[in-house]
């Protein structure tokens, strides 16, 4: 077992380094770089610019050595927790990431779990009424949800919040507890904004996750156990809840990788709606004004933290699975 | 024949008729179509006992159809302002005027303001009705930008009567036209979009299906690393790339390149192992006993075997595209004005105030919505069509 999750996190190395090297090339694409478009701001806003300070500005943040050497000053810092400079914050860019991070956590495991709560007994319900009206009912409604886009149903949502429940517009806490230490009522405040993007991002990963349920589970039911089990008179729930199920979890578990993803991704596009003090809004800022090192941390955090969701759900499901451990494989 | 005695041997008797295997197992004429028809034809006869599917199918022939003739279907010109309409609610579509059928004709609408908020109101004025005109000529248009027209199948009833069934936006425009116009792109982006990366999913896993060793490896980290990346940060940094100067037309082909680099990931996976387990199939070995070059097996074996699949996913996959282009409009990092698509207009109900005050605004979601359900159903009926013997 040791050997496997030695083996698996090794894997993850090469894998580590591709991600790094893809993001600091999408950060290095655009023409130009943060200099030029803070000096064209200055510009724009009728200042003067001093050739000279910014010929400093360019030695001192390393804008004049090739790219490669610029690669691996950055990632090197990576490894020992300095993600560079934020340009716009002017603020080391592990300062600026900070609580965002750990909000961005908050939001995608909650939907997990709330997708989790949803598409499972909806899943089970389907396979096991297969083909009824109820079936198809639920399926549609997982579909439409898919279907809506989700920075619009956001809106709606936070209208809605505002109207019926009075909740501040916008943000994951009642803008006074911003910025305050942890306490009860911020704790509250958060709860009771987390529900919107929860929801929100939720339903857009449902449809997928209720098809994936109903599939495996019919897999199982097709089993002959399960005829075992019903000739020798286990009752029907039991009959599901006891074998059937427990098989089905496997795929759940890994299912964890694929979906992560998947939900920060949802995650970022709704949190601009709704300007939350997750990634998101922070992300699409330091992109269009090129803030190099901010966004490419972010994007590397982001990427990070699906590899390791990956890697907890492969070492889950070889704990769950001996055959996977025995194989020795990996098992995606 | 002689009577048989004990001492002589049965004769071996064969009938001279001839024989015919099918006098004895007798197929029905169902099971003997069923059992001739080309994989093709039972793919159809699959295909079409998943009703649903038919329907959207059919549902989105009739939509791409109806792109190629925006121009004449919307009832005004895309960039057709009229101020005396701003913010103008969606208008109904009577019939029947004092207990009388008129046929489908308006009420004008009278403008009044709020004292004290300022807003607009409109209110109908029932006292005339104004019959809607089909097949006239209204707005001018170029028709895919050439051909000068003013052919329209319906036309407001005068200049002054309004016809705005969806409402108008804030310059006075009409939201169903330019929700027509719209499908335009929002609709091509996505076929745009599943043609490369269907080109690049099938070279780089077929590739890596077919080397194996080290460029599969290689290619199955890369892929590892792209899915590693959530899709619409990915997504976000690729359009931040796109210069601002760029003519809306560029950027249109790149959104859909963008679109493509990022979801080739997937297609490619499923290429992969298709050809890694159809290269262990019995009819392969065959053809290679006989001599048959890869190329050979590849081209004739082994495509077809999957190709079906591969297109039934790339179906699924066209709402993510369709899905991810209105997320980057809407996010103003993608297509802008003047280019107008359905994430182009969603664009205007970005912030709360149109949600309470003008809702009508967010009706190109609509399309959205009916064009992703309608792929998905027939995406779902494709896939289980694929797989005709199952």
């Amino acid at each position: 077992m040791l050997g496997y999750i030695f083996k698996r996190i090794l894997y993850m190395l090469p894998t580590l380094i591709l991600t790094s090297i893809l993001v600091f090339a999408l950060i290095e694409l655009p023409p130009g770089d943060y200099l030029e478009t803070y000096v064209n701001e200055l510009l724009a806003a009728g200042e003067t610019v001093d050739p000279q300070q910014i010929e400093f500005l360019r030695q001192e943040y390393a804008f004049d050595r090739p790219v490669w050497e610029r690669y691996i000053n950055w990632a090197s810092g990576m490894l020992v927790g300095d993600f560079g400079y934020s340009f716009e914050f002017q603020l080391p860019v592990r300062d600026v990431i900070g609580d965002r991070l750990f909000f961005t956590i908050i939001v995608t495991f909650a939907t997990i779990i709330f997708t989790w709560a949803i598409a499972f007994p909806i899943g089970i319900y389907s396979a096991t009424h297969q083909y009824s009206w109820g079936d198809y009912g639920l399926t549609f409604f997982g579909l439409l949800g898919l279907a809506i886009p989700n920075f619009l149903l956001a809106l709606v949502m936070m209208y809605l919040a505002q109207k019926w429940f009075n909740t501040s517009i916008g943000g994951l806490m009642d803008p006074e507890f911003i910025d305050k230490p942890f306490s009860w009522a911020k704790f509250v405040s958060v709860l009771e904004h987390l529900w919107i993007p929860v929801i929100v991002i939720g339903t857009s990963g449902t449809a997928g996750m209720i098809r994936r349920v109903r599939a495996n589970l019919l897999d199982e039911l097709r089993r002959p156990y399960v005829t075992t089990a019903r000739a020798k008179g286990m009752t029907e729930f039991k009959g599901l809840m006891k074998y059937p199920f427990r098989m089905s979890l496997n795929f759940f578990i890994a299912d964890i990788g694929g979906i992560l993803p998947q939900v920060i991704s949802g995650a970022e596009l709704v949190a601009i709606v709704l300007s939350l003090e997750t990634t998101g809004p922070l992300l699409i800022a330091a992109l269009q004004s090129q803030d190099m090192y901010l966004a490419g941390s972010f994007l590397m955090m982001l990427g990070f933290l699906t590899v390791i969701g990956v890697l907890v759900s492969d070492i889950l499901l070889a704990v769950l699975d001996p055959r996977i451990r025995l194989q020795g494989g990996i098992s995606r | 024949m002689s009577t048989p005695t004990k001492s002589t041997k049965l004769e071996h008797y064969v009938n001279p008729a001839p024989f015919d295997p099918q006098s004895i197992e007798n197929m029905t004429p169902e099971q003997e179509a069923i059992f001739l028809a080309s994989q093709k034809k039972l793919m159809w006869w699959k295909f079409k006992k998943h009703k649903v599917a038919v329907f959207c199918g059919g549902f989105l022939l009739f939509m791409y159809l109806a792109i190629l003739i925006s121009e004449i279907l919307a009832p005004y010109a895309l960039e057709t302002r009229n101020s005396k309409f701003i913010y103008a609610p969606p208008k109904a579509l009577h019939f029947v005027h004092d207990g009388e059928f008129v046929g489908p004709f308006v009420y004008k609408f009278k403008r009044s303001r709020d004292p004290r908020t300022l807003k607009r109101l409109y209110a109908e004025d029932t006292r005339k009705p104004y019959p809607i005109r089909f097949f006239c000529s209204g707005d001018k248009y170029k028709f895919w930008g050439f051909i000068k027209g003013d052919f329209h199948i319906v036309c407001p009833p005068e200049k002054k009567v309004s016809m705005f069934f969806f409402g108008a936006d804030r310059l006075g425009r009409d939201v169903l036209s330019r929700m027509i116009y719209g499908s335009r792109i929002s609709l091509t982006i996505g076929l745009l979009g599943i043609s490369i990366s269907f080109t690049l999913g099938i070279i780089i896993g077929g590739l890596a299906g077919y080397y194996g060793g080290w460029v599969d490896l290689v290619v199955q980290r890369i892929i590892e690393v792209v899915q590693s990346l959530p899709t619409i940060p990915l997504w976000l940094a690729l359009a931040a790339i796109m210069p601002v100067t760029w003519s809306p037309i560029v950027v249109y082909f790149g959104i859909t390149i963008i679109l493509g680099l990022v979801d080739w990931t997937g297609l490619a996976r499923a290429v992969r192992s298709k050809l890694l387990s159809l290269r262990e199939e019995d009819y392969v070995l065959a053809a290679r006993l006989m001599g048959a070059s890869p190329k050979r097996i590849i081209g004739l074996h082994l495509v077809p075997g999957f190709m079906s699949h591969l297109i039934a996913s790339a179906t699924i996959t066209i709402p993510t595209m369709i899905l991810g282009e209105t997320a980057l409009s809407f996010l103003g990092l993608g297509l802008r004005s003047p280019i107008v698509s359905w994430g182009v207009l969603l664009n205007e109900a970005q912030n709360i105030n149109v949600v309470a005050l003008y809702p009508w605004l967010m009706l190109p979601v609509l399309p959205v919505i009916l064009i992703i359900l309608a792929f998905n159903f027939f995406g779902d009926g494709l896939r289980d069509a694929a797989d005709p013997y199952g």
